[in-house]
């Protein structure tokens, strides 16, 4: 027997303490530690659960929290757009008949949910993690197997705790090495994407490993994971270590004394064996990556700030997918993107709406002032994060050089609230996507970190971040 | 929605488009319904519809050469969001197969659990169908569950397809997965008690 057999990846060893049992396909029973629920994606498997006659299986593991439909204005009124208000008052009444944890808007734990899993406790290290949102793979960066699921599957989750599912292949991707100053999370993930493609990683759970990875803090390794999904990854996580037990320890719902002493015995055990073996691995190094932004209509479509947009594929078919993204985007190959003039600036989302975030992005616009040509949407991922960004003073800091907060949720991340780009218009966006129409129709996305967010806040044109890194 | 498959013979709409995300085949301002029913009318919104809801002439569904049970779609299909949604509008606008040469992870489970059959095909396959459309929009394929093939009629070329064996019964017998898991309720508890 090869001795490589008996090393497990981490992967592995969550998974195969989750198994419930076998189907006898490809398919096996896997037991869900926690799961979330929005407004979007679970009124159709709340039905599903009356028309059955079931209950929630286990009420305990469930939470709920209304984000994709809510305004970040005015969240006091009631919404004003009656299909987004009705999907909100079926989560709640939803909540409300089955016995479920519902952090209600204005409650001092809504948010995007993927911001308020890790900042309650609920998401914790090993645990078997889903919902019905493809970013759910951001709780990986706690080290637990999350990742999203359809609306039967939230339904089947509801109704017995348990998930049928194959298990993915593993990948490893290391980044080796130190990132350079104004070089972010968010520019890793995008560099990755770029080299992995849109469905590079598609079939395969990613874990994240390297030196460039262990110095990322909690918030910039939940930027990396939430990510996962823009290379068509089932999941991303990173090993828990020193720097997620301390994140962890004292959050409300995270286990306290004895009990958390006892978690961490088990936490600790959570890594990769020496010598386990990957289905896949990758390596990049972290000195080769510089502030990016893509230029296409999907995450995978990035450049470098500074590079040039490339030519089209030789390839038939994608060559008339490639041209049909620069004709929406109205970029042409070989043009330099950097310093094109930039209508909006969205910093937030379940990517970069947590505190870091707005660390940074006023580390950058601190004692300057906006462009007056930018519309600037500056929106916290929860109500948490906004509290502490008033505790810091950031809040001072960002309305000194122009800038309005907003209340929490998803924003313009996907125009199912008010916030949407006007078609035609240009944002650099600090979430996930630049499909077409994801920020509005006709509108034209490009994702960045909220270091070039910001920088472009202060010029009106896309700009690269390090320039005023060296003026400080 | 549970509908039994077996054998399916059709014309085919032809998506000769890579990397199509579900916020094409149905986009987020279209996802506010409680409900299961109506996304067919918006699959495909903006590409079907110009900015005031008139038809797009040049886009395919609105092409009356093509028509058929089968869509057939460029590599790497439904990337993006995990939204069922996107599922839904494609059963309930009448598809009842999917064939590319790449699907991602999170729709084509959508699919299989709306009783909507991705069939992934090699890049040559798929290459050669959609010439074949091209060709003759009537160009028929058949999909074989049982036997698990993939012919073109045209050209008479077939493959054979992969699927989860549990997926395939619960296909043909029109079962899903909470029908299932309710049987094994006694392991659930089991587990739980370790």
């Amino acid at each position: 027997m090869n001795s490589a057999l008996d090393k497990k990846t981490l992967f592995d060893k969550i998974w195969d303490a989750h198994v419930v049992g076998e189907t006898g396909g490809e398919s096996s029973i896997l037991y869900i530690d926690r799961h979330y629920c929005h407004e979007v994606t679970s009124p159709q498997a709340f039905d599903g659960l009356r028309k059955r006659g079931l209950k929630v299986f286990r009420k305990d593991r469930t939470f709920c929290s209304p984000d994709h439909n809510i305004p970040t204005k005015h969240q006091d009124r009631p919404i004003s757009d009656p299909v987004s208000r009705n999907q909100v008052e079926t989560l709640r009444r939803n909540a409300g008949e089955f016995g479920l944890r519902l952090f209600d808007i204005q409650d001092e734990h809504n948010g995007i949910i993927h911001v308020i899993g890790p900042e309650t406790g609920l998401t914790l290290p090993g645990q078997t993690l889903l919902c019905g949102d493809s970013h759910t793979s951001t709780h990986g960066a706690l080290g637990c197997i999350a990742f999203g699921i359809g609306t039967s599957e939230v339904e089947m989750v509801l109704a017995t705790q348990c998930l049928l599912q194959s298990k993915p292949k593993t990948m490893r991707i290391n980044v080796e090495g130190n990132l350079a100053p104004g070089v972010t999370a968010k520019d890793v993930a995008l560099y990755i994407i770029a080299h992995m493609t849109t469905g590079g990683a598609t079939g395969y759970f990613v874990e994240y490993a390297g030196e460039a990875i262990r110095s990322l803090s909690m918030e910039g390794r939940m930027t990396l994971c939430n990510m996962s999904i823009e290379m068509g990854a089932r999941g991303g996580m990173v090993a828990p270590d020193d720097k997620t037990f301390e994140y962890v320890k004292g959050r409300e719902f995270a286990p306290k004394g004895e009990e958390f002493e006892n978690a961490l015995k088990y936490w600790k055990t959570l890594k990769s064996d020496e010598g386990a073996c990957f289905d896949m691995d990758v390596a990049f190094q972290a000195s080769d990556i510089k502030p990016r932004v893509t230029f296409g209509t999907n995450p995978g479509m990035g450049i470098a700030i500074d590079e040039f947009v490339p030519e089209a594929p030789e390839d038939k078919a994608a060559a008339s997918s490639y041209v049909k993204a620069l004709d929406y985007m109205g970029f042409k190959p070989g043009q330099k993107i950097e310093g094109s003039p930039v209508d909006y600036v969205f910093l937030g989302s379940c990517t970069n709406g947590r505190i870091e975030d707005f660390r940074a992005f006023a580390s950058i616009v601190k004692g300057r002032h906006k462009a007056e040509s930018v519309t600037a949407w500056l929106v916290p991922g929860s109500q948490k994060v906004l509290r502490q960004i008033k505790e810091e003073g950031l809040d001072r800091v960002l309305e000194d050089a122009g800038f309005e907060l907003r209340e929490p949720g998803c924003s313009a991340c996907l125009a199912m609230n008010d916030d949407k780009i006007p078609e035609g218009k240009l944002c650099v966006s600090t979430s996930n996507r630049n499909f077409e129409g994801r920020q509005g129709p006709g509108a034209r996305t490009i994702l960045a970190s909220p270091l070039v967010a910001a920088a472009t806040a202060l010029t009106g044109y896309l700009t690269d971040p390090r320039i005023f890194l060296s003026q400080d | 929605m549970k509908q039994k498959f077996s054998i399916i013979r059709s014309t085919c709409v032809p998506l000769r488009v890579e990397n199509v995300d579900t916020d094409q085949i149905i986009p987020a301002r279209f996802l506010k319904s409680t409900s299961r029913e109506g996304f067919g009318e918006n699959l495909f919104r903006d590409w079907r519809y110009d900015s005031d809801g008139n038809p797009n002439p040049d886009f395919v569904l609105n092409n009356p050469s093509y028509g058929g049970s089968i869509l057939v779609a460029g590599k790497n299909f439904g990337c993006g969001s995990s939204r069922e949604h996107a599922a839904w509008a494609i059963a309930d606008y009448g598809f009842r197969i999917v064939i590319s040469s790449f699907f991602a992870d999170i729709h084509k489970n959508n699919e299989l659990n709306n009783f909507v059959l991705p069939v992934t095909v090699s890049e040559g396959f798929l290459s050669e169908l959609f010439d074949a459309i091209q060709r003759n929009p009537k160009t028929e394929v058949t999909v074989d569950l049982p036997r698990q093939t993939v012919r073109n009629e045209a050209t008479g070329r077939e493959e054979t397809f992969e699927i989860n064996p549990y997926k395939k019964i619960c296909l043909e017998q029109g079962l899903d997965d909470i029908d299932y898991l309710m049987t094994r309720r006694a392991d659930i508890e089991a587990f739980e008690k370790k």
